[in-house]
Protein backbone atom coordinates (compact mmCIF):
# COMPACT_ATOMS: atom_id res chain seq x y z
CA UNK A 1 0.00 0.00 0.00
CA UNK A 2 1.35 3.57 -0.79
CA UNK A 3 2.30 5.47 2.34
CA UNK A 4 -0.33 8.32 3.29
CA UNK A 5 2.69 10.90 3.74
CA UNK A 6 5.91 10.80 2.32
CA UNK A 7 8.51 13.43 2.75
CA UNK A 8 11.79 13.23 0.67
CA UNK A 9 14.96 14.92 1.31
CA UNK A 10 13.49 17.81 3.10
CA UNK A 11 16.46 20.71 3.78
CA UNK A 12 15.74 24.13 5.40
CA UNK A 13 17.64 26.79 6.71
CA UNK A 14 17.13 29.60 8.61
CA UNK A 15 19.86 32.14 7.43
CA UNK A 16 23.56 30.33 8.31
CA UNK A 17 21.38 27.81 10.50
CA UNK A 18 20.41 24.72 8.69
CA UNK A 19 17.42 23.41 10.64
CA UNK A 20 16.47 20.49 8.49
CA UNK A 21 18.63 18.36 6.64
CA UNK A 22 18.11 15.93 3.93
CA UNK A 23 15.17 14.19 6.08
CA UNK A 24 13.00 11.36 4.41
CA UNK A 25 10.18 9.77 5.99
CA UNK A 26 7.07 7.97 5.12
CA UNK A 27 3.71 7.82 6.95
CA UNK A 28 1.42 4.63 6.58
CA UNK A 29 -2.39 5.26 6.47
CA UNK A 30 -3.00 4.95 10.16
CA UNK A 31 -0.09 4.90 11.31
CA UNK A 32 0.76 7.28 14.65
CA UNK A 33 4.78 8.19 14.08
CA UNK A 34 6.48 10.29 17.02
CA UNK A 35 9.16 12.40 16.77
CA UNK A 36 11.26 13.24 19.54
CA UNK A 37 14.60 15.02 19.95
CA UNK A 38 16.59 17.87 21.20
CA UNK A 39 15.59 21.61 21.58
CA UNK A 40 16.81 23.21 18.02
CA UNK A 41 16.74 19.40 16.20
CA UNK A 42 14.20 20.38 13.71
CA UNK A 43 10.88 18.92 15.02
CA UNK A 44 8.92 21.88 15.05
CA UNK A 45 10.05 22.92 11.60
CA UNK A 46 9.47 19.44 10.00
CA UNK A 47 6.09 19.34 11.15
CA UNK A 48 5.79 23.19 9.91
CA UNK A 49 6.88 22.32 6.23
CA UNK A 50 4.69 19.14 6.12
CA UNK A 51 1.85 21.44 6.82
CA UNK A 52 2.89 24.52 5.02
CA UNK A 53 3.24 27.19 7.48
CA UNK A 54 6.97 27.17 6.51
CA UNK A 55 8.25 26.21 3.17
CA UNK A 56 11.41 24.54 2.46
CA UNK A 57 14.50 24.93 0.67
CA UNK A 58 14.65 21.78 -1.20
CA UNK A 59 12.62 18.37 -1.63
CA UNK A 60 9.28 16.87 -1.77
CA UNK A 61 6.36 16.54 0.52
CA UNK A 62 3.68 13.83 -1.22
CA UNK A 63 -0.01 13.52 0.52
CA UNK A 64 -2.04 10.86 -0.52
CA UNK A 65 -0.17 11.02 -4.20
CA UNK A 66 -0.58 14.71 -4.25
CA UNK A 67 2.65 16.65 -4.23
CA UNK A 68 2.94 19.66 -2.23
CA UNK A 69 4.69 22.80 -3.84
CA UNK A 70 6.45 22.21 -7.13
CA UNK A 71 9.83 21.05 -6.39
CA UNK A 72 11.58 20.30 -9.76
CA UNK A 73 13.99 17.67 -10.46
CA UNK A 74 16.04 16.20 -8.11
CA UNK A 75 17.53 18.62 -5.52
CA UNK A 76 15.69 21.59 -7.21
CA UNK A 77 14.53 24.76 -4.98
CA UNK A 78 11.23 24.29 -3.85
CA UNK A 79 8.69 26.51 -5.46
CA UNK A 80 5.54 27.37 -3.27
CA UNK A 81 2.17 26.51 -4.47
CA UNK A 82 -0.09 29.48 -5.50
CA UNK A 83 -1.98 30.87 -2.65
CA UNK A 84 -5.76 29.01 -3.50
CA UNK A 85 -3.88 25.82 -4.22
CA UNK A 86 -2.06 25.66 -0.82
CA UNK A 87 -4.85 26.51 1.13
CA UNK A 88 -7.30 24.05 -0.52
CA UNK A 89 -4.16 21.40 -0.05
CA UNK A 90 -3.74 22.77 3.30
CA UNK A 91 -7.35 21.17 4.51
CA UNK A 92 -6.63 17.67 4.24
CA UNK A 93 -3.64 17.72 7.04
CA UNK A 94 -4.80 18.75 10.72
CA UNK A 95 -2.37 20.76 13.17
CA UNK A 96 -2.24 21.14 16.67
CA UNK A 97 -0.26 24.31 18.02
CA UNK A 98 1.55 24.22 20.72
CA UNK A 99 0.00 27.57 22.28
CA UNK A 100 -3.47 26.13 21.19
CA UNK A 101 -3.88 29.48 19.34
CA UNK A 102 -7.87 29.19 19.79
CA UNK A 103 -9.82 31.83 17.67
CA UNK A 104 -9.94 34.11 21.10
CA UNK A 105 -13.13 36.14 19.34
CA UNK A 106 -15.12 32.76 19.07
CA UNK A 107 -16.75 30.44 21.05
CA UNK A 108 -15.68 26.80 21.29
CA UNK A 109 -18.18 25.68 18.76
CA UNK A 110 -17.55 28.22 16.77
CA UNK A 111 -13.96 27.76 17.12
CA UNK A 112 -14.88 24.35 15.60
CA UNK A 113 -17.92 25.10 13.15
CA UNK A 114 -15.97 27.94 11.15
CA UNK A 115 -13.57 25.40 9.19
CA UNK A 116 -16.55 23.95 7.86
CA UNK A 117 -19.10 26.61 7.40
CA UNK A 118 -16.29 29.12 5.74
CA UNK A 119 -13.83 27.00 4.40
CA UNK A 120 -15.83 24.04 3.34
CA UNK A 121 -18.89 26.11 2.84
CA UNK A 122 -21.28 23.80 4.20
CA UNK A 123 -24.76 25.20 5.60
CA UNK A 124 -24.58 26.90 8.76
CA UNK A 125 -26.38 24.15 10.38
CA UNK A 126 -24.56 21.61 9.36
CA UNK A 127 -21.25 23.23 9.85
CA UNK A 128 -23.11 23.61 13.94
CA UNK A 129 -24.34 20.05 14.14
CA UNK A 130 -21.12 18.71 12.53
CA UNK A 131 -18.99 21.00 15.10
CA UNK A 132 -21.15 19.88 18.13
CA UNK A 133 -20.89 16.34 17.74
CA UNK A 134 -17.18 16.79 17.64
CA UNK A 135 -17.19 18.49 21.03
CA UNK A 136 -19.38 15.66 22.25
CA UNK A 137 -16.76 12.91 20.91
CA UNK A 138 -14.29 14.78 23.48
CA UNK A 139 -16.69 15.08 26.38
CA UNK A 140 -16.70 19.14 25.34
CA UNK A 141 -20.13 19.75 25.02
CA UNK A 142 -21.00 21.74 28.43
CA UNK A 143 -18.16 24.60 26.93
CA UNK A 144 -19.70 24.59 23.67
CA UNK A 145 -21.06 28.27 24.39
CA UNK A 146 -17.53 29.57 26.28
CA UNK A 147 -14.87 31.54 24.69
CA UNK A 148 -11.26 30.41 24.93
CA UNK A 149 -10.38 32.34 28.01
CA UNK A 150 -13.28 31.02 29.80
CA UNK A 151 -11.40 27.20 29.39
CA UNK A 152 -8.39 25.42 30.67
CA UNK A 153 -5.56 25.08 28.99
CA UNK A 154 -7.00 21.49 28.66
CA UNK A 155 -9.86 22.02 27.54
CA UNK A 156 -8.87 24.51 24.54
CA UNK A 157 -5.77 22.52 23.34
CA UNK A 158 -9.11 19.78 22.98
CA UNK A 159 -11.34 22.30 21.31
CA UNK A 160 -8.72 23.11 19.03
CA UNK A 161 -8.28 19.20 18.18
CA UNK A 162 -11.87 19.09 17.82
CA UNK A 163 -10.88 22.43 15.26
CA UNK A 164 -8.92 20.31 13.36
CA UNK A 165 -10.75 17.32 13.03
CA UNK A 166 -13.90 19.46 12.05
CA UNK A 167 -11.90 19.65 8.46
CA UNK A 168 -11.77 15.69 8.22
CA UNK A 169 -7.70 15.51 7.78
CA UNK A 170 -6.08 12.77 5.94
CA UNK A 171 -3.74 13.48 9.06
CA UNK A 172 -2.96 15.03 12.05
CA UNK A 173 0.36 16.63 12.90
CA UNK A 174 0.74 17.65 16.89
CA UNK A 175 3.50 19.90 17.94
CA UNK A 176 4.39 19.52 21.34
CA UNK A 177 0.36 19.62 22.11
CA UNK A 178 1.17 18.82 25.51
CA UNK A 179 4.11 20.94 26.49
CA UNK A 180 2.14 24.18 27.16
CA UNK A 181 -0.53 23.15 29.92
CA UNK A 182 0.10 22.70 33.61
CA UNK A 183 1.05 19.21 34.18
CA UNK A 184 -2.68 18.28 36.14
CA UNK A 185 -3.90 19.17 32.53
CA UNK A 186 -1.40 16.85 30.18
CA UNK A 187 -4.02 13.64 30.72
CA UNK A 188 -6.85 14.98 29.06
CA UNK A 189 -5.29 15.74 26.16
CA UNK A 190 -3.58 12.63 25.62
CA UNK A 191 -6.35 10.98 26.84
CA UNK A 192 -8.31 12.72 24.01
CA UNK A 193 -5.04 11.62 21.76
CA UNK A 194 -5.40 8.23 22.44
CA UNK A 195 -9.23 7.80 21.91
CA UNK A 196 -8.15 9.56 18.09
CA UNK A 197 -5.33 7.02 17.52
CA UNK A 198 -7.18 4.28 18.47
CA UNK A 199 -10.06 5.82 15.68
CA UNK A 200 -7.64 5.08 12.85
CA UNK A 201 -6.36 8.80 12.73
CA UNK A 202 -2.63 8.93 11.35
CA UNK A 203 -0.74 11.00 12.90
CA UNK A 204 2.59 12.36 13.24
CA UNK A 205 3.45 13.15 16.96
CA UNK A 206 6.27 15.79 18.53
CA UNK A 207 6.29 15.21 22.01
CA UNK A 208 8.67 14.71 25.03
CA UNK A 209 6.10 12.19 26.69
CA UNK A 210 7.42 9.00 26.25
CA UNK A 211 4.95 6.73 28.21
CA UNK A 212 2.33 8.08 25.78
CA UNK A 213 4.89 7.92 22.78
CA UNK A 214 5.43 4.23 24.31
CA UNK A 215 2.17 2.82 24.27
CA UNK A 216 0.50 4.39 21.35
CA UNK A 217 3.25 5.18 18.97
CA UNK A 218 3.83 2.72 16.07
CA UNK A 219 7.40 4.01 15.06
CA UNK A 220 9.26 6.58 17.05
CA UNK A 221 11.91 8.84 15.09
CA UNK A 222 14.55 10.37 17.16
CA UNK A 223 16.28 14.18 14.96
CA UNK A 224 19.02 15.64 16.67
CA UNK A 225 20.65 18.84 14.39
CA UNK A 226 18.06 18.68 11.70
CA UNK A 227 18.81 15.10 10.90
CA UNK A 228 16.98 12.01 11.35
CA UNK A 229 19.42 10.08 13.73
CA UNK A 230 17.62 6.78 14.72
CA UNK A 231 14.07 4.99 13.71
CA UNK A 232 12.33 2.39 14.98
CA UNK A 233 9.63 0.67 16.91
CA UNK A 234 9.18 2.56 20.60
CA UNK A 235 10.12 -0.19 22.48
CA UNK A 236 13.46 -0.78 20.48
CA UNK A 237 13.93 3.14 20.27
CA UNK A 238 13.48 3.40 24.30
CA UNK A 239 15.42 0.68 25.52
CA UNK A 240 17.80 -0.24 23.08
CA UNK A 241 18.90 3.24 21.23
CA UNK A 242 21.53 2.10 18.76
CA UNK A 243 23.16 5.72 18.83
CA UNK A 244 24.60 7.19 21.31
CA UNK A 245 22.90 10.53 20.49
CA UNK A 246 19.59 8.85 21.34
CA UNK A 247 20.76 7.12 24.55
CA UNK A 248 22.48 10.59 25.69
CA UNK A 249 18.66 12.58 25.01
CA UNK A 250 16.73 9.74 26.69
CA UNK A 251 19.03 10.06 29.35
CA UNK A 252 18.68 13.77 29.75
CA UNK A 253 14.79 13.86 29.36
CA UNK A 254 14.36 10.53 31.97
CA UNK A 255 16.58 12.81 34.46
CA UNK A 256 14.91 16.14 34.25
CA UNK A 257 11.70 13.90 33.74
CA UNK A 258 8.43 13.99 31.15
CA UNK A 259 6.45 16.38 32.48
CA UNK A 260 3.68 14.43 33.58
CA UNK A 261 5.49 12.17 35.72
CA UNK A 262 4.42 12.55 39.60
CA UNK A 263 7.31 13.11 40.77
CA UNK A 264 8.74 15.93 38.57
CA UNK A 265 5.32 18.37 39.24
CA UNK A 266 8.06 20.67 40.50
CA UNK A 267 10.27 20.79 37.76
CA UNK A 268 10.55 23.74 36.27
CA UNK A 269 9.82 23.59 32.32
CA UNK A 270 12.99 22.22 30.26
CA UNK A 271 15.63 24.36 28.13
CA UNK A 272 14.29 22.23 25.20
CA UNK A 273 10.39 23.13 25.62
CA UNK A 274 11.29 26.99 26.14
CA UNK A 275 13.74 26.90 23.47
CA UNK A 276 11.23 25.56 20.73
CA UNK A 277 8.54 28.06 21.88
CA UNK A 278 10.98 31.03 20.66
CA UNK A 279 11.12 29.01 17.45
CA UNK B 1 -16.43 91.92 34.94
CA UNK B 2 -17.32 88.12 34.21
CA UNK B 3 -20.82 88.89 32.84
CA UNK B 4 -23.32 86.06 32.95
CA UNK B 5 -26.17 87.49 30.94
CA UNK B 6 -24.04 88.28 27.99
CA UNK B 7 -24.01 84.46 28.07
CA UNK B 8 -27.49 83.40 28.59
CA UNK B 9 -28.11 85.76 26.09
CA UNK B 10 -25.32 84.45 23.95
CA UNK B 11 -25.96 80.52 24.07
CA UNK B 12 -28.78 80.03 21.35
CA UNK B 13 -26.28 80.83 18.73
CA UNK B 14 -23.41 79.24 19.92
CA UNK B 15 -25.92 75.97 20.35
CA UNK B 16 -26.48 76.42 16.53
CA UNK B 17 -22.86 76.50 16.06
CA UNK B 18 -22.32 73.52 18.35
CA UNK B 19 -24.63 71.48 16.03
CA UNK B 20 -22.54 72.54 13.07
CA UNK B 21 -19.65 71.15 15.01
CA UNK B 22 -21.74 67.75 15.87
CA UNK B 23 -22.74 67.71 11.98
CA UNK B 24 -19.05 68.24 10.59
CA UNK B 25 -17.13 65.73 13.28
CA UNK B 26 -19.75 63.04 12.66
CA UNK B 27 -19.55 63.09 8.79
CA UNK B 28 -15.79 63.57 8.75
CA UNK B 29 -15.64 60.22 12.03
CA UNK B 30 -17.40 57.91 9.40
CA UNK B 31 -15.56 58.97 6.56
CA UNK B 32 -12.45 58.80 8.58
CA UNK B 33 -12.96 55.52 9.79
CA UNK B 34 -13.63 54.20 6.65
CA UNK B 35 -10.46 55.34 4.96
CA UNK B 36 -8.90 54.59 8.09
CA UNK B 37 -9.57 51.19 7.77
CA UNK B 38 -9.17 50.46 3.85
CA UNK B 39 -5.41 52.05 4.33
CA UNK B 40 -4.93 50.09 7.73
CA UNK B 41 -5.64 47.01 6.11
CA UNK B 42 -4.43 47.84 2.93
CA UNK B 43 -1.10 47.96 5.12
CA UNK B 44 -1.17 44.81 6.88
CA UNK B 45 -2.14 42.60 3.32
CA UNK B 46 -2.63 45.12 0.52
CA UNK B 47 -0.16 44.32 -2.98
CA UNK B 48 3.02 46.35 -2.19
CA UNK B 49 2.00 49.52 -4.80
CA UNK B 50 -1.02 49.71 -3.08
CA UNK B 51 0.98 49.63 -0.04
CA UNK B 52 3.40 52.35 -1.01
CA UNK B 53 0.49 54.18 -1.28
CA UNK B 54 -0.76 54.00 1.75
CA UNK B 55 2.54 54.60 3.16
CA UNK B 56 2.92 58.03 1.40
CA UNK B 57 -0.26 58.38 2.10
CA UNK B 58 -0.29 58.27 6.33
CA UNK B 59 3.28 60.38 5.89
CA UNK B 60 1.83 63.47 3.94
CA UNK B 61 -1.09 63.79 6.38
CA UNK B 62 1.07 63.46 9.25
CA UNK B 63 4.06 65.63 8.25
CA UNK B 64 1.86 68.43 7.10
CA UNK B 65 -0.50 71.34 9.59
CA UNK B 66 -4.02 70.38 9.25
CA UNK B 67 -4.99 73.97 8.77
CA UNK B 68 -2.51 73.85 5.35
CA UNK B 69 -4.62 70.59 4.50
CA UNK B 70 -7.82 72.33 4.89
CA UNK B 71 -6.67 75.45 3.05
CA UNK B 72 -5.21 73.02 0.40
CA UNK B 73 -8.76 71.38 -0.26
CA UNK B 74 -11.03 74.56 0.90
CA UNK B 75 -8.79 76.81 -2.35
CA UNK B 76 -7.39 73.81 -4.23
CA UNK B 77 -10.56 72.22 -5.20
CA UNK B 78 -12.23 75.38 -6.27
CA UNK B 79 -8.94 75.91 -8.56
CA UNK B 80 -9.06 72.48 -10.57
CA UNK B 81 -13.40 73.76 -11.14
CA UNK B 82 -14.80 71.17 -8.24
CA UNK B 83 -16.81 73.56 -6.18
CA UNK B 84 -17.56 72.81 -2.79
CA UNK B 85 -19.25 74.25 0.23
CA UNK B 86 -17.22 75.40 2.96
CA UNK B 87 -19.32 72.97 4.92
CA UNK B 88 -18.30 70.15 2.79
CA UNK B 89 -14.82 71.21 2.38
CA UNK B 90 -14.25 70.57 6.27
CA UNK B 91 -15.89 67.30 6.30
CA UNK B 92 -13.40 66.51 3.72
CA UNK B 93 -10.29 67.96 4.71
CA UNK B 94 -11.22 66.58 8.18
CA UNK B 95 -12.11 63.08 7.48
CA UNK B 96 -9.04 62.81 5.12
CA UNK B 97 -6.60 64.01 7.97
CA UNK B 98 -8.75 61.57 10.45
CA UNK B 99 -8.26 58.46 7.81
CA UNK B 100 -4.32 59.14 7.78
CA UNK B 101 -3.75 58.63 11.88
CA UNK B 102 -6.52 56.36 12.19
CA UNK B 103 -5.25 54.15 9.53
CA UNK B 104 -1.67 53.56 11.54
CA UNK B 105 -4.06 52.98 14.77
CA UNK B 106 -5.89 50.15 12.44
CA UNK B 107 -2.40 49.26 11.29
CA UNK B 108 -0.84 48.65 14.61
CA UNK B 109 -4.10 47.05 16.20
CA UNK B 110 -3.86 44.14 13.56
CA UNK B 111 -0.10 43.94 14.04
CA UNK B 112 -0.81 43.15 17.78
CA UNK B 113 -2.79 40.49 17.31
CA UNK B 114 -0.68 37.12 18.11
CA UNK B 115 0.81 35.64 15.24
CA UNK B 116 -0.81 32.34 16.31
CA UNK B 117 -4.34 33.67 15.23
CA UNK B 118 -3.18 33.81 11.73
CA UNK B 119 -1.53 30.80 11.51
CA UNK B 120 -4.44 28.48 13.05
CA UNK B 121 -7.08 30.08 10.52
CA UNK B 122 -4.41 29.43 7.90
CA UNK B 123 -3.83 25.56 9.26
CA UNK B 124 -7.61 25.06 8.67
CA UNK B 125 -7.27 26.21 5.08
CA UNK B 126 -8.54 29.75 5.20
CA UNK B 127 -7.21 31.94 2.82
CA UNK B 128 -5.08 34.93 4.24
CA UNK B 129 -8.12 37.26 3.42
CA UNK B 130 -10.68 35.08 5.23
CA UNK B 131 -7.84 35.12 8.46
CA UNK B 132 -7.99 38.93 8.29
CA UNK B 133 -11.49 39.56 7.80
CA UNK B 134 -12.94 36.39 10.29
CA UNK B 135 -10.19 36.23 12.67
CA UNK B 136 -7.76 39.34 12.93
CA UNK B 137 -9.94 41.87 12.40
CA UNK B 138 -12.93 41.65 14.46
CA UNK B 139 -10.43 40.87 17.06
CA UNK B 140 -8.83 44.22 16.28
CA UNK B 141 -12.00 46.50 16.69
CA UNK B 142 -12.43 46.00 20.39
CA UNK B 143 -8.41 46.85 20.90
CA UNK B 144 -8.54 49.49 18.49
CA UNK B 145 -11.27 51.09 20.50
CA UNK B 146 -9.53 53.82 23.63
CA UNK B 147 -6.77 54.86 20.60
CA UNK B 148 -9.75 55.57 18.02
CA UNK B 149 -11.47 57.12 20.65
CA UNK B 150 -8.93 59.55 21.35
CA UNK B 151 -8.54 60.13 17.20
CA UNK B 152 -11.96 61.04 17.40
CA UNK B 153 -11.89 63.21 20.26
CA UNK B 154 -8.94 65.32 18.67
CA UNK B 155 -10.87 64.93 14.95
CA UNK B 156 -13.59 67.24 17.44
CA UNK B 157 -11.81 69.56 18.49
CA UNK B 158 -9.37 70.09 15.46
CA UNK B 159 -12.72 71.07 13.70
CA UNK B 160 -12.87 74.70 15.44
CA UNK B 161 -9.76 74.94 12.84
CA UNK B 162 -12.64 75.20 10.10
CA UNK B 163 -13.36 78.79 11.46
CA UNK B 164 -10.82 79.71 9.35
CA UNK B 165 -12.68 78.74 6.61
CA UNK B 166 -15.83 80.26 7.66
CA UNK B 167 -17.64 77.29 8.84
CA UNK B 168 -19.93 78.91 11.13
CA UNK B 169 -19.19 75.73 13.64
CA UNK B 170 -18.71 76.66 17.36
CA UNK B 171 -15.63 78.30 17.40
CA UNK B 172 -16.53 80.43 14.81
CA UNK B 173 -20.03 81.77 16.55
CA UNK B 174 -17.83 82.33 19.65
CA UNK B 175 -15.97 84.65 17.17
CA UNK B 176 -18.99 85.81 15.56
CA UNK B 177 -20.53 87.46 19.18
CA UNK B 178 -17.15 88.75 20.43
CA UNK B 179 -17.20 91.04 17.09
CA UNK B 180 -20.27 92.37 18.40
CA UNK B 181 -20.45 92.44 21.88
CA UNK B 182 -16.44 92.60 22.50
CA UNK B 183 -16.31 90.00 25.44
CA UNK B 184 -14.02 87.69 24.43
CA UNK B 185 -13.21 85.75 28.28
CA UNK B 186 -16.83 85.45 28.78
CA UNK B 187 -17.66 83.88 25.06
CA UNK B 188 -14.41 81.40 24.65
CA UNK B 189 -15.21 80.30 28.29
CA UNK B 190 -18.87 79.66 26.93
CA UNK B 191 -17.23 78.26 23.82
CA UNK B 192 -14.76 75.95 25.57
CA UNK B 193 -17.76 74.36 27.91
CA UNK B 194 -20.02 73.15 25.49
CA UNK B 195 -16.91 71.50 23.34
CA UNK B 196 -16.01 70.22 26.77
CA UNK B 197 -19.53 68.77 27.04
CA UNK B 198 -19.33 67.51 23.39
CA UNK B 199 -15.79 65.18 24.41
CA UNK B 200 -17.62 64.00 27.49
CA UNK B 201 -20.16 62.69 25.57
CA UNK B 202 -18.10 61.46 22.69
CA UNK B 203 -16.00 59.61 25.60
CA UNK B 204 -19.07 57.93 27.50
CA UNK B 205 -20.45 56.59 24.24
CA UNK B 206 -17.41 54.93 23.07
CA UNK B 207 -16.49 53.69 27.01
CA UNK B 208 -19.92 51.88 26.53
CA UNK B 209 -19.15 50.24 23.28
CA UNK B 210 -15.67 49.00 24.75
CA UNK B 211 -18.00 47.70 27.80
CA UNK B 212 -21.30 46.51 26.59
CA UNK B 213 -21.26 46.20 22.48
CA UNK B 214 -17.90 44.03 22.35
CA UNK B 215 -17.56 41.08 24.63
CA UNK B 216 -14.86 40.60 26.72
CA UNK B 217 -12.63 38.12 25.66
Amino acid sequence: MAPILRVERLSKSFGATTVLDDVSLSVEKGEILIVIGPSGSGKTTLLRCIHCLEHPDRGRIVLDGVPFGHAGGEGAAWQPDPPRELDAKRRRVGFVFQRFNLFANLTALDNVSIGPRRVLGLPAAEARARAAALLGRLGLTEHAAKLPSQLSGGQQQRVAIARALSMEPLLMLFDEPTSALDPELVDEVLQTMRQLARSGMTMIVVTHELDFAREVGDRVLFMDGGRLVEEGRPEEVFSRPREERTRAFLRRLLRTGAPHHPIDHEAPPTTDTIADRRA
Amino acid sequence: MFDFRLIADSVPFLLKGAVYTVQVSVLAIVFGLVLGWALGLIAVAGPGWLRAIAWAYVQFIRGTPLLVQIFLIYFGLPALGINVPAFWSGVIALGLNSGGFQAEIVRAGIESIDRGQAEAARSIGMSSLQALLLILVPQTIRRVIPPLTNELITLTKSSSLLSAIAVLELTHAGQAIIARTFAPFEIYAAVAVMYLVLIAVLSRGSALLERRVFVNY
